[in-house]
C-alpha cells in the first residue's frame, strides 16, 4: 500500500494499542522473568501469597471498557463542549487572567515540572526550591510582611489556619473569632467549619465595635469582599488593644496600588495568587498564601522554603523548619497541611518575574481604570455606586431590576455577582475596551461617550484611591524580578530551573508511600482546554454542564474503583480529606445523641497527617502499639477498646499499613472497633495496592480518603496540587462535605475543590478500564516484590507478610549496616544522586530505614538500573567495612559529588574521580549533575532565611 | 544529687531550687540542636507539664517539668550559641531553675545508676 493512500484509515482507524500498556511499565514478558526471580509461577499466586484471602474481593468493578487515548480525549471534547465559557466578573477571590504563554509552555505543560515531588531531598531539588523562594519573597514583599510560607490549598482554608495558628498562640485567652461581615462568603463557610470542632465562636462584625477581652483575633478583609477599600489602621489598633492578633485577607494584586497591610500592624496576612496567571479552573487548584511576623515563623502552617548551604559553604535551598510538620510532630503539630500548592505556587511566582513590578503595576492599574470607568458609566446613568474606594471591584444598587440586569449581562456574555438588591462587578487583566462597551450597552449605561468615560476615570493619575492608602512602600527589588523581560531570558531561567531537579521525565522516583506512577500526556491534556479552564467557581449551573457531568461520573467511577456507597471530590489535599472524614463520623456520632464519643485510636505506625487531623476535628488522640512485626498490636487495640469503649469515636488505619503490608487481622480489628460503637476509617494513602482486588467497606471501613496524586495519577507538581476525595458508606453520606456558600462541612473554597484537575483521574480510569486497574495494582506489588527479592540478599527487608511477601512497597533496614559501616541510610539516599536516581522514603515510617515503591509504571529495564546501582552501592558499603576506604572519607558520605568536586585540582580522596562520579559508567550520555553538595540542614535552621535577598543596586530601580 | 525522669530530663535540688536540663543521651539522640523553647519566668508549672522545647532538624522534644514549683531563672545564654549544647556540656546546657514546691515530687525518680541502666 502507498504511504499516501489513506482510504484504509478513514473507512477503517488503525487500532490505537491499548492505554493500558502504555501505562505499565512491564510488558507480560518482563512479567514472567520476574515472577521466577522471586520464586512464583503464575501472578495469581503471587497475588494469593501477599493479599490475605478473606479480604479478596469477588466481583469485578463495574467501570466501563477501556477507551483508548484518542476515545477518551474526543469524550472529553465532548464534555468540555457542554461547558460555556462566558467572561466571568463574579469575583469572590477569583478573576481572570492571563497566563503568559511562556509560562504555560515551559512550566504548566512541562513535566520536568509536574512530576517533581515535595523537595525533601535539596540536593536536587534546587530549581523548583529556587521558584518557591521567588513567590515566598513575592508575597513577604507585596504583604510588607517578615516572612511567608510556600503557599497553602486555597484562601478559605488559609483563613482557617491564620485563625488556628492564632488560637493556639492564645491559648487561654478566650474563644471567640471577629470575622469581617464583607468576607468572601465560601471563606466563611470553611471558617464556620473549622471553628466549631475547635470550640470557637464566631462573631461577625468588624473588631472596632464593641469589642471584648475574650476574642482572640479578628479577619479583616482589605479590599472587601465586595469591593469597599477602607483604612483598617484602626481596625487593626482595636484587635490590637485587647490583645489578640490581626488577620487580614487581602489580594496582591490591589496590593500592588495599596499600602500593605505589613504596614498597617498586621499579624497574618493571607489570600489567594489565582490571578497571578492562573486560571478559574472551576475553583482551583490555585495556591494561596499565607506570611506573618518573624515572631510567629515557628507556628507558620505548611512547608516553608530556606536559604542554607552545602558541606562547603555554596548557597542551597531547602525545606525549613521541618520539625513544625505533621510528620514530626503528629496531633501537636502546627496543622495537618501536608502539600503545598507548589506547582500553582511556582507559577505565580514566575508570573511576578516575568512582569516585574513595574508589569503588576500596570496590571493592577488597568483592572483598577476599568473599575474607575464602569463606575463613571454607570453614574451616569442615575445608579448608586455603593462604594466610593474601590480596587478593581464595585457594587451598583439595583433594588427593583437586580435580576433585569443581571439577565441583561448574561445576554451581552458577562457572569456577574448577584447581591441583596444589588450587584458586583470585578473587573480584571483581561477586561477590553470592546468588554467595556458591551457590558455598558447591556446595563444601560452607554450615554457617556468612550472618551469622556475614559477622562473621568484617568483623573488623579487613574487613581481613586484615597491618598492615604495609596501603597508608598516599594517592592520585589530582588534581581530576579528585574532580568527577564525577554522571551528568551525567560525560557531559558525557566529551563535552566528545571535541569537542577530530577523528576519523573529523567528517572524513577521510587518514594515508598508516595505513589510516583506516570502521569499521562493525554490525561493532562484537558486541564488547559478553556471550557475547562475559563470557568468560575460559581458560574451558573447551565454553563457547567460539561464539569458537572464529569464529576457525578467521576463520583461513580470512584464508588466503583473503591466499593464506598458515595464520595465527595470537594477536598483539595488528602490532609483535607482526613478531617473531612472524620468530620463526617464527627456528625453521625452527634447525630445520634453521641456527642460525647470523641476518642480516634491511631496506632504508632501511622502517618503523622492522622494525629494532627484528628486533632482539627476535636478528637483526642490515644496510640495503639504495634508489635515486633509492625503490625497493629491486637491485645493493646483490645485493651484501648475497654478502656474508651464509652467514648470510641473511631479508628484511623492506613491498609495496606504504612509498613507496606497487608495485616491479616484487619477484619476482626474492624469488628472490635464497630462492636465498641466505633467507626472505622481507613486512610486511602495505599489504596494503589487494593484497586480491584479489595474493596475496603467489604473488609469493616466506613469512610476513606483517596489521594488522587497518588493512585490516580495526578502528578505530583514538585509539592502540590493534591486531590483526597473521600468516599463514605451508606450511613456517612449525609455528612460529606456541603456548598462552602450555602451549605455544612465545607473544607474548600470551592465545591469540587480542585476541579480543573479531575479530568486527569478521569481520563485515567476511563483509559484503564476495569481490568486495566486491577492489573495496575497487581504489577505494583509484583515489582516491589521484584525489588525486595532483588535487594534482599544485600539489604534486609524490615517487614513481610506471613508468605515473607511485601504488598506495594518494602522497607529496607540499614540500622545493622550503619553499625557496623557508620553509612547511614542518609549516605545511600544521597549516593543514589550521583547514581542519576532520587532517593526512596528515608526514616518513614521507621528511622534508620529507606522505603522503596516502584509502582506499576517503572519498566523492568529501568527497575533493574536501580537495583544494579543499590548493590553496587552495597559494595561500596563492604568497601568501608573492610578498610579499603575510611569511615569519613569515602564516596557515600561525600555524596552527592557536584561537578565542582570532580574538577576540583585538589582531588585528595581516596578513591578516583570517576569512582566518584560515574560509578555505574552510564556518564557520557546522561549524566545528573547535583548542582550543589550535602546541604547543611542544622545550618539553615539555625539562622532562617525565607526570601531572596534584596540587591542595593536595585534600591534606585525599583518604582 | 541529680535524678532523671524516663523522659531523659534531669533535675538538681539545691535547698528548694531545682536546676532542670535533658541527659547527654537524649542530646546525642536528638542531634544537633537547631531551637530551644525556654519557659517564662514567674510561670506557675505543674509536675508533668510541657514546659520547654528542643528542637534538632529531625525532631522536636517537649520537655516535661519534674516537679511542680515556680520557674525563677531561665538560661538565656545557651539560645546565643546553639551548637555549643552537646552531649558532653548538658550540664551547662541547664534549661531553667524552678522554686519546688514539694521535693517529695522527686521521690519516683531515677538516681545515676538507674538511669545508666535504663539507656543501656
Amino acid at each position: 500500500m502507498s504511504p499516501f493512500d489513506t482510504s484504509q484509515n478513514i473507512s477503517n482507524p488503525a487500532p490505537q494499542a491499548p492505554f493500558e500498556g502504555r501505562h505499565i511499565g512491564p510488558n507480560a514478558h518482563d512479567a514472567s522473568i520476574m515472577l521466577s526471580a522471586i520464586g512464583v509461577s503464575s501472578m495469581h499466586q503471587l497475588l494469593g501469597e501477599v493479599i490475605p484471602p478473606h479480604i479478596r474481593r469477588q466481583d469485578t468493578m463495574a467501570i466501563p471498557a477501556a477507551l483508548s487515548e484518542a476515545e477518551v480525549l474526543a469524550e472529553m471534547t465532548a464534555l468540555a463542549k457542554q461547558n460555556s465559557v462566558k467572561t466571568s466578573l463574579i469575583g469572590m477571590g477569583y478573576y481572570g487572567c492571563h497566563m503568559p504563554p511562556v509560562i504555560q509552555r515551559n512550566v504548566l505543560e512541562n513535566p520536568a515540572w509536574y512530576t517533581a515531588y515535595t523537595p525533601y531531598q535539596p540536593e536536587i531539588s534546587q530549581g523548583r526550591l529556587e521558584a518557591i523562594l521567588n513567590f515566598q519573597t513575592m508575597v513577604t514583599d507585596l504583604t510588607g510582611m517578615d516572612i511567608a510560607n510556600a503557599s497553602l490549598l486555597d484562601e478559605a482554608t488559609a483563613a482557617a489556619e491564620a485563625m488556628a495558628m492564632a488560637f493556639r498562640a492564645h491559648r487561654g485567652k478566650g474563644n471567640v473569632f471577629r470575622v469581617d461581615p464583607d468576607t468572601h462568603p465560601q471563606t466563611l463557610g470553611v471558617l464556620r467549619t473549622r471553628a466549631a470542632p475547635l470550640g470557637i465562636t464566631l462573631e461577625i462584625a468588624t473588631p472596632d465595635t464593641g469589642i471584648e477581652a475574650a476574642c482572640f483575633a479578628a479577619l479583616i478583609s482589605y479590599p472587601g469582599s465586595t469591593g469597599a477599600v477602607r483604612d483598617i489602621t484602626g481596625e487593626i489598633e482595636a484587635i490590637h488593644a485587647v490583645g489578640g492578633m490581626a488577620i487580614v485577607a487581602s489580594d496582591l494584586l490591589a496590593l500592588c496600588l495599596l499600602e500593605a497591610p505589613g504596614a498597617m500592624g498586621a499579624d497574618i496576612v493571607l489570600g489567594s495568587t489565582q490571578r497571578f496567571g492562573v486560571q478559574f479552573g472551576f475553583g482551583g487548584p490555585h495556591a494561596a498564601f499565607f506570611a506573618t511576623k518573624t515572631a510567629h515563623q515557628r507556628s507558620i502552617p505548611g512547608r516553608l522554603v530556606g536559604v542554607s548551604q552545602d558541606h562547603k559553604g555554596r548557597q542551597a535551598y531547602r525545606l525549613a523548619l521541618q520539625t513544625r510538620e505533621q510528620h514530626i510532630r503528629r496531633e501537636k503539630a502546627t496543622s495537618n497541611i501536608c502539600t503545598a500548592q507548589v506547582l500553582l505556587a511556582v507559577i505565580a511566582g514566575f508570573y511576578a518575574v516575568w512582569h516585574g513590578p513595574e508589569g503588576l503595576r500596570r496590571i493592577a492599574k488597568h483592572a483598577h481604570n476599568m473599575a474607575n470607568q464602569f463606575v463613571a458609566a454607570m453614574r451616569r446613568a442615575g445608579r448608586i455606586v455603593r462604594h466610593d474606594a474601590f480596587f478593581d471591584t464595585v457594587v451598583i444598587e439595583a433594588s427593583d431590576d437586580r435580576d433585569a440586569m443581571l439577565a441583561a449581562a448574561l445576554g451581552a456574555g458577562f457572569n456577574l455577582r448577584s447581591l441583596d438588591r444589588a450587584f458586583a462587578v470585578s473587573f480584571d487583566e483581561t477586561t477590553t475596551s470592546d468588554d467595556m462597551e458591551r457590558l455598558l450597552d447591556a446595563l444601560g449605561g452607554a450615554g457617556i461617550t468612550k472618551e469622556a468615560r475614559a477622562d473621568e476615570a484617568r483623573a488623579d493619575d487613574g487613581l481613586t484611591l484615597p491618598q492615604q492608602l495609596r501603597r508608598k512602600t516599594g517592592f520585589l527589588r530582588q534581581s530576579v524580578f528585574h532580568k527577564y523581560r525577554s522571551e528568551t531570558e525567560m525560557m531559558r531561567y525557566m529551563r535552566s530551573l528545571a535541569d537542577r531537579d530530577l523528576a519523573l521525565d529523567r528517572c524513577m522516583i521510587p518514594l515508598g508511600s508516595c505513589t510516583m506512577k506516570l502521569n499521562a500526556a493525554a490525561e493532562m491534556m484537558p486541564v488547559t482546554w478553556p471550557e475547562f479552564a475559563r470557568i468560575h467557581p460559581y458560574a451558573p449551573k447551565d454553563q457547567t454542564r460539561g464539569y458537572l457531568e464529569m464529576i457525578t461520573q467521576l463520583e461513580g467511577l470512584l464508588a466503583a474503583t473503591t466499593g464506598y456507597a458515595a464520595v465527595s471530590l470537594q477536598p483539595n489535599a488528602g490532609s483535607q480529606g482526613e478531617f473531612a472524614g472524620l468530620l463526617a463520623i464527627a456528625r453521625y456520632h452527634a447525630a445520634r445523641g453521641d456527642s460525647h464519643r470523641k476518642i480516634c485510636l491511631i496506632p504508632s505506625s501511622a502517618h503523622g497527617t492522622n494525629p494532627a487531623s484528628a486533632a482539627m476535628a476535636g478528637m483526642q488522640v490515644v496510640v495503639v502499639k504495634c508489635d515486633a512485626h509492625g503490625n497493629v498490636d491486637m491485645a493493646d487495640l483490645q485493651a484501648k477498646i475497654d478502656q474508651h469503649q464509652a467514648n470510641l469515636a473511631a479508628i484511623m488505619v492506613t491498609y495496606p499499613s504504612t509498613h507496606g503490608v497487608f495485616e491479616e487481622s484487619i477484619t476482626e480489628l474492624c469488628d472490635l472497633v464497630h462492636q465498641a460503637g466505633g467507626q472505622v476509617y481507613v486512610d486511602g494513602a495505599n489504596l494503589n495496592a487494593l484497586v480491584g482486588h479489595c474493596a475496603p467497606p467489604e473488609f469493616g471501613a466506613d469512610v476513606s480518603h483517596l489521594n488522587l496524586h497518588k493512585t490516580f495519577c495526578i502528578p505530583h507538581g514538585g509539592g502540590g496540587p493534591g486531590v483526597g476525595p473521600i468516599g463514605v458508606a451508606a450511613h456517612l453520606a449525609p455528612y460529606l462535605p456541603g456548598s462552602p456558600i450555602d451549605g455544612d462541612g465545607a473544607v474548600s473554597a470551592a465545591p469540587f475543590g480542585s476541579a480543573s484537575i479531575l479530568p486527569i483521574t478521569y481520563a485515567y480510569i476511563r483509559m484503564m478500564g476495569a481490568d486495566g486497574l486491577s492489573n495496575a495494582t497487581s504489577m505494583a506489588i509484583l515489582s516491589a516484590n521484584y525489588i525486595a527479592a532483588r535487594l534482599g540478599t544485600a539489604f534486609p527487608v524490615l517487614y513481610t507478610g506471613s508468605k515473607g511477601r511485601v504488598a506495594h512497597e518494602c522497607i529496607i533496614d540499614i540500622r545493622g549496616i550503619q553499625e557496623k559501616s557508620g553509612i547511614s541510610n542518609e549516605d545511600i539516599a544521597k549516593r543514589l544522586i550521583d547514581y542519576g536516581f532520587h532517593a526512596p522514603t528515608m526514616s518513614f515510617p521507621v528511622a534508620g530505614t529507606l522505603m522503596i515503591e516502584p509502582t506499576e509504571s517503572e519498566s523492568l529495564v529501568e527497575i533493574d538500573r536501580f537495583c544494579d546501582a543499590m548493590l553496587s552501592i552495597a559494595a561500596e558499603i563492604d568497601a568501608v567495612i573492610s578498610g579499603q576506604w575510611p569511615t569519613d572519607d569515602n564516596p557515600l558520605v561525600n555524596a552527592p559529588h557536584t561537578s565542582d568536586d570532580i574538577l576540583d585540582d585538589a582531588w585528595a580522596h581516596p578513591y578516583s574521580r570517576k569512582q566518584a562520579a560515574d560509578p555505574n559508567g552510564n556518564a557520557q550520555a546522561n549524566k545528573y549533575w547535583a548542582p550543589v553538595g550535602r546541604v547543611d540542614n542544622a545550618y539553615g535552621d539555625r539562622n532562617l532565611i525565607c526570601s531572596c535577598p534584596a540587591l542595593s543596586e536595585w534600591e534606585d530601580a525599583a518604582e | 544529687m541529680i535524678r532523671y525522669t524516663q523522659d531523659h530530663e534531669w533535675i538538681q535540688l539545691d535547698g528548694d531550687t531545682g536546676t532542670v536540663g535533658i541527659s547527654p543521651h537524649a542530646i546525642e539522640q536528638l542531634g544537633d540542636i537547631v531551637f530551644v523553647e525556654l519557659p517564662a519566668v514567674g510561670a506557675n508549672v505543674g509536675k508533668g507539664d510541657a514546659v520547654a522545647v528542643f528542637e534538632s532538624v529531625k525532631a522536636a522534644s517537649d520537655i516535661y517539668c519534674p516537679a511542680a514549683g515556680e520557674i525563677i531563672a531561665t538560661n538565656e545564654a545557651m539560645l546565643d550559641d546553639l551548637t555549643s549544647i552537646t552531649p558532653d556540656r548538658a550540664s551547662e546546657s541547664w534549661l531553667f531553675k524552678i522554686k519546688v514546691t514539694d521535693p517529695s515530687d522527686l521521690d519516683g525518680l531515677m538516681d545515676d545508676t538507674a538511669y545508666q541502666a535504663m539507656i543501656g
